[in-house]
C-alpha cells in the first residue's frame, strides 16, 4: 500500500516534471542534426511559464466542452502515469485494467480534444479534429494489438506483469513476433504523438497540420495544459516502448536504491530513444495526408501478424 | 390517457424488472396453462438466462415509458401497440414451448411493425415498415423451420425435452437445426448481412420505440442465439462458434463503417446497434468455442462478457435514441448537417448524449469500457485452445474488436460534435428548445445506469458468471472481488473502474491546484473565433459531418466504393461564369448490390415464370385440381 503510494506519486512527478525536458532534448537533438544550434533542452519549461502568465482568449462560439477539455486531457495523462511501468515494474494503478485501460485512456483524451477542435466552429479546428480522429482510429487499435502480442506471450495484460515476465526470461522475447510488435508500436508512437512523418510538430502551415490545427483556438493557461499533456503523451509512449520491449533495469520492488536504478535505466533508454526519434524525424519527409493511413494500415497489419505469430511460432 | 397508458407501461416494466432480477439470481419457476394456447398450451419457465433478459426488458421499459409520457403525449395511435410490444418482449424469454414462443415472437414483431408504421402518410415509413415486415417474417420462417424440424426429430415441442434429446441427434441434423435457428435469430439481432431492415426501421419509428427496439428487441435475437447454440442443442462442434465469432466480427466492423458516413442521426445510431450486436456475438462465439474445447471457466467468461455488453448496450443505446428523439423534436430534422450549437439550447440533452457517446465508444470509466475489456480478456485467453485455426480466428476477432473501438470513438466525435457543438447550421437548430421534464428524467435515469454499470463490475460480474454458468456447462469460476478490484480467474488481469474513476478525478484536481500554485494568470477574455482575416463567422465556414467523415471515406474506399458526381452549369457566354455546381459523393452498399438486388431479381424472374401456370382458364384449373387429387391418392 505505502509502496504503491510512493511509486505512484514518484511516477506522476517524473512524468509530469520530466516530460517537457524529454521534448526539449528531442528538439535540441533535431536542431543539432540539421546543423542549427537550436534551443536549450529546458526551453519547453520557459514556454509553459510564458503561457501561464498570459491571459486566455476564449471564442464566444465555444461551450463548456472547450474549457473542460484541457483538464480532462491532463487528467488522462496523469492517470496514465500511474499505469505505465516507468520507475517500477509494479505500477500503482496496475490493478485498474492494464494495457487495455491505458490505451482507452489515451483514446478518451483524444475524444475530448477532437470535440474541442469542433467547438469553436472554425474550419481549421474541424479539419484538425477530423484528421486526428482518423489517425487515432487507426493508431489506437494498432497499439492495443501490438501490446497484445506481448501480453499473449507473457500471459497477462498487466503492463507491469509483461515487463517482469520478459525481464526474468529474456529467451521468451527472442522471437519474430516481438520484432513485428516493436515496429508497429514505433510507428504508432510517431502517429499518436504527432511526429514526422505523420504530422509535423514544428509547423503551423494550415493545410498540413493535424494536432496544431485542432488546438488552434487555445491560449493562455489552457494552451499550457494542452502542450503539457502532449509532452506527457510523448514521454509515456516512449517509456512504454523502452520498458516493454527492453524490460531490463525496471525494478520490481520499491526501495530507494531500486528507484534510483530504475530512474537511471529509464533516463539512459529514453535518451537513446530520443536520439532515434530525432534521427528518424530528420531522415524522413512528411507524408501526404492520405498516404498516412497506408502507413498506419501497414503497422496495423504488422501488429496483427505479431499476434498471429504467437500461435504459429510457439 | 397518455399518462395512463405509459404509466401502466412503467409499472409493468418495474414488475418485469423485479421478477427478472429475482430470476437471474436463481429464483426459478414454471407456469402452465394447458387450455390457453392450441397444441401445447401456454408454458412459461424462469431460469437465470430468462431472468436476465426479462430484467433487461423491464429496466429499459421504465425510463422509456417516463420519457414517452411527454414525448408521445399527443400521439393517440400507438399506445396499445406499445403496451402489446413490451408485454410480448417480456414473454419471449419466458416462453418454454414452441407455440408460446412463436406467439410471443410474432406479437412482438407485429406490434413493432405497427409502431414503425407510425406515420402512414410518409412514404419513408411505409417502405421501412414493409422492409421490416419482410425481413422479420423471413426470419420467422427460418425459426419455425428449425423448431418444427427439432420437434419432429425429438418428438416434443417443449424446449426442456430438447435439452435431453438433442445430443442424441446426428451431427448433420443438429447442424441443420442450428443453422435455421441461428439465421432466424440473427435476422432479428441485425447481424450482417441480415441487417437491412435495421437502418430503415429504427429512424422511421418514434424515438421511444427506437430505443426499445434497439435497446431490447434486437437483444432477444441474441437471447435466442445463446439458447439455441448453448442450451437447446447443447454444445456444438467448433464451426458453430467460428461462424458466430466471425459473423460478430464482420457485423462490428461493417456496422461502424456504415455509421461513420451516415449523417442521419437516428440511422447512425441504428448502424451502431449492428456494431454492438457484433461485439456481443464476439463474446458469445468465444464462449461457444471455449465450451467446445472443454475450457468451462473461460466459456463462462466469454458468455458473461456478451451478457454484460448486452446490458450496457441496452442502457447507452436507449439513452442515445432518447437523446436523438429530443434533438429531432427540438429541431424538426434528423439530418446532422442542419444541426449544431445545440449544447447551448439543449444543455440537459447534450450532457446526457455526451454520457451515452463516451459509454458507447468504450471509454473508461463508463460501462462500454467494462464489457469491451471483458470481451478482450476472453479473446486473449484463446492460447489455451490447442488448435492453430481456431487461434487465428480469435486473432482476427481481436483485430476487428480493436479497430471497431477506434472507429466508434471517431464516429461519436462526429455525432456529438456536429450535432451539439459550434454554430447552428440552420434556422431550426438556432430555434431549438430543451425537452420537457419527463423526457429529461428518462434520459438522466439511463445516463445514471451507464455510470452505475461502469462503476459496478465488482458486484455485477459474479452475478453474470452465475447466469452464464449453466450455458457454459461448468460451475462459475471464483472471481476474486473486493469492493474495488476484480480479478479474473487465472491471474490474467485485473479491472477496477472505481480505481480508474478515482484516479481520473484526482487527475482533474491536480492541474487545478497546480495552476493556482504556479500563479497562473486567471483572467480570460471572450472573443470571436480566429478566422485568418475574415470578417464575420457564419455556420457555412464550419466543418460539416460529410467533411469530417471524408478521410474515412478515402481510407476505406474499397469498402464504400463512393461515386463522384460533379455537375457544373456555366453561363452560355463563358465557362468561367459558373451558375450552379452540384456535387454528390454517395457510397454504394456492397450487400444491397451483391446480395439483395440479385436475390430480388431472381425472385421476380421466378415469379414471372410461375405466372404461366395462372392462365385464367377455368378448365386448366380443374385439371390442376384433378392432378393434385390423383397425386394425393397415389401418395396416400
Amino acid at each position: 500500500m505505502t509502496a504503491n503510494l510512493v511509486s505512484g506519486v514518484l511516477q506522476m512527478l517524473l512524468v509530469g516534471a520530466g516530460a517537457p525536458l524529454l521534448l526539449g532534448v528531442v528538439r535540441t537533438l533535431k536542431a543539432r542534426l540539421v546543423g542549427r544550434r537550436g534551443p536549450d533542452p529546458w526551453q519547453p519549461y520557459a514556454d509553459l511559464r510564458k503561457l501561464l502568465a498570459k491571459e486566455a482568449v476564449v471564442s464566444a462560439t465555444t461551450s463548456w466542452i472547450f474549457q473542460v477539455t484541457p483538464y480532462v486531457l491532463a487528467a488522462t495523462m496523469l492517470t496514465a502515469a500511474l499505469i505505465v511501468p516507468a520507475l517500477v515494474a509494479r505500477p500503482a494503478l496496475g490493478f485498474a485494467g492494464g494495457a487495455i485501460f491505458l490505451m482507452y485512456l489515451f483514446l478518451l483524451g483524444t475524444f475530448f480534444l477532437a470535440l474541442a477542435g469542433l467547438d469553436a466552429g472554425s474550419a481549421f479546428g474541424g479539419m484538425g479534429s477530423s484528421r486526428e480522429a482518423a489517425v487515432a482510429a487507426l493508431a489506437e487499435p494498432t497499439a492495443i494489438v501490438a501490446i497484445f502480442a506481448l501480453a499473449l506471450r507473457a500471459e497477462t495484460t498487466d503492463l507491469g506483469g509483461i515487463v517482469r515476465r520478459f525481464a526474468e526470461d529474456p529467451g521468451a522475447a527472442a522471437n519474430p513476433g516481438h520484432l513485428l510488435a516493436f515496429a508497429a508500436f514505433f510507428i504508432v508512437m510517431l502517429a499518436e504523438t504527432g511526429r514526422l512523418p505523420v504530422d509535423n510538430p514544428a509547423t503551423h502551415l494550415e493545410l498540413t497540420m493535424i494536432h496544431e490545427a485542432m488546438i488552434l483556438e487555445y491560449s493562455g493557461r489552457y494552451l499550457a495544459l494542452v502542450e503539457w499533456a502532449a509532452a506527457m503523451k510523448l514521454f509515456l509512449f516512449m517509456t512504454l516502448l523502452a520498458n516493454l520491449f527492453v524490460p531490463w533495469g525496471v525494478p520490481a520492488e520499491v526501495t530507494p536504491l531500486s528507484l534510483l536504478v530504475g530512474l537511471l535505466a529509464l533516463a539512459a533508454k529514453l535518451t537513446l530513444l530520443a536520439a532515434v526519434l530525432a534521427v528518424t524525424e530528420t531522415a524522413v519527409a512528411k507524408l501526404r495526408l492520405f498516404r498516412v493511413p497506408e502507413l498506419l494500415a501497414g503497422s496495423f497489419a504488422l501488429a496483427v501478424l505479431a499476434v498471429a505469430s504467437v500461435f504459429l511460432v510457439r | 390517457m397518455a399518462l395512463l397508458a405509459y404509466g401502466t407501461a412503467a409499472v409493468f416494466g418495474l414488475v418485469a424488472g423485479t421478477l427478472g432480477v429475482a430470476g437471474a439470481l436463481g429464483h426459478a419457476w414454471t407456469l402452465r396453462v394447458p387450455w390457453l394456447v392450441p397444441l401445447t398450451g401456454l408454458e412459461l419457465a424462469m431460469d437465470p438466462l430468462s431472468g436476465f433478459f426479462l430484467a433487461l426488458v423491464g429496466a429499459v421499459t421504465v425510463p422509456v415509458s417516463i420519457y414517452a409520457m411527454a414525448y408521445a403525449r399527443h400521439d393517440r395511435r400507438g399506445r396499445l401497440a406499445f403496451l402489446a410490444f413490451i408485454a410480448a418482449m417480456a414473454a419471449v424469454p419466458l416462453a418454454a414451448n414452441v407455440m408460446t414462443f412463436a406467439l410471443a415472437w410474432e406479437l412482438m414483431s407485429l406490434a413493432s411493425y405497427s409502431l414503425v408504421l407510425h406515420d402512414r402518410d410518409a412514404e419513408e415509413s411505409v417502405r421501412a415498415a414493409w422492409v421490416y415486415a419482410v425481413m422479420t417474417h423471413a426470419g420467422l420462417a427460418c425459426l419455425l423451420a428449425g423448431m418444427l424440424l427439432l420437434g419432429a426429430w425429438t418428438g416434443s415441442l417443449r424446449f426442456a425435452d430438447w435439452r435431453a434429446a438433442a445430443p442424441l441427434l446426428s451431427p448433420g441434423a443438429r447442424g441443420l437445426a442450428f443453422l435455421a435457428l441461428a439465421l432466424g435469430f440473427a435476422g432479428k439481432a441485425g447481424v450482417i448481412p441480415l441487417h437491412v431492415w435495421l437502418p430503415v426501421a429504427h429512424p422511421a419509428a418514434p424515438s421511444h420505440v427506437s430505443a426499445l427496439m434497439s435497446g431490447v428487441m434486437i437483444k432477444l435475437g441474441v437471447y435466442g442465439l445463446l439458447r439455441a447454440g448453448l442450451d437447446w442443442l447443447g454444445p456444438g462442434p467448433a464451426w458453430w462458434g467460428i461462424v458466430v465469432i466471425l459473423a460478430g466480427s464482420v457485423s462490428a466492423l461493417v456496422g461502424v463503417l456504415y455509421a461513420l458516413v451516415d449523417h442521419d442521426l437516428k440511422r447512425l445510431l441504428a448502424f451502431h446497434s449492428i456494431e454492438n450486436v457484433g461485439i456481443i456475438l464476439i463474446g458469445a462465439g468465444a464462449g461457444m468455442l471455449f465450451r467446445q474445447a472443454g475450457l468451462g471457466a473461460l466459456a463462462v467468461l466469454g458468455v458473461a462478457a456478451a451478457l454484460y455488453h448486452t446490458a450496457n448496450h441496452a442502457a447507452f443505446k436507449a439513452l442515445l435514441f432518447l437523446g436523438a428523439g429530443a434533438v429531432v423534436r427540438g429541431t424538426g430534422t434528423r439530418n446532422m448537417e442542419e444541426m449544431g450549437g445545440l449544447i447551448k439550447r439543449m444543455p440537459w440533452t447534450a450532457a446526457c448524449f455526451l454520457v451515452g457517446s463516451v459509454a458507447i465508444s468504450g471509454l473508461p470509466p463508463l460501462n462500454g469500457f467494462v464489457s469491451e475489456w471483458l470481451t478482450f480478456q476472453a479473446l486473449l485467453q484463446n492460447a489455451r485452445i490447442p488448435s492453430p485455426e481456431v487461434n487465428l480466428v480469435f486473432a482476427l476477432a481481436i483485430a476487428a474488436l480493436a479497430l471497431t473501438g477506434g472507429l466508434a470513438a471517431a464516429c461519436f466525435v462526429k455525432a456529438f460534435g456536429i450535432t451539439f457543438l459550434a454554430l447552428p447550421r440552420s434556422g431550426a437548430a438556432a430555434a431549438a428548445h430543451e425537452a420537457p421534464a419527463a423526457m429529461r428524467a428518462g434520459m438522466v435515469a439511463l445516463g445514471a445506469a451507464c455510470v452505475a454499470l461502469g462503476l459496478g463490475p465488482t458486484l455485477l460480474v459474479p452475478v453474470l458468471f452465475a447466469v452464464a454458468a449453466p450455458l457454459a456447462g461448468s460451475p462459475a469460476p471464483p472471481v476474486v472481488t473486493g469492493w474495488v478490484a476484480l480479478s479474473l480467474p487465472g491471474e490474467f488481469a485485473r479491472l477496477s473502474t472505481l480505481g480508474a474513476a478515482a484516479a481520473l478525478v484526482a487527475g482533474l484536481l491536480i492541474p487545478l491546484a497546480l495552476l493556482r500554485l504556479l500563479g497562473a494568470e486567471r483572467r480570460w477574455r471572450v472573443y470571436e473565433t480566429w478566422g485568418c482575416g475574415r470578417l464575420v463567422q457564419t455556420a457555412r465556414m464550419e466543418y460539416t459531418a460529410t467533411a469530417f467523415a471524408n478521410p474515412f471515406k478515402r481510407v476505406f474506399d474499397f469498402f464504400y466504393r463512393p461515386v463522384r458526381r460533379l455537375e457544373v452549369e456555366v453561363h452560355p457566354e463563358s465557362r468561367f461564369f459558373v451558375q450552379k455546381i452540384t456535387y454528390e459523393n454517395p457510397t454504394r452498399s456492397v450487400f444491397e448490390e451483391w446480395l439483395y438486388q440479385p436475390a430480388l431479381e431472381a425472385l421476380r424472374v421466378a415469379a414471372h415464370r410461375v405466372r404461366a401456370l395462372q392462365s385464367g382458364s377455368a378448365n386448366l384449373y380443374l385439371v390442376y385440381i384433378l392432378a393434385a387429387l390423383l397425386l394425393m391418392l397415389v401418395l396416400a
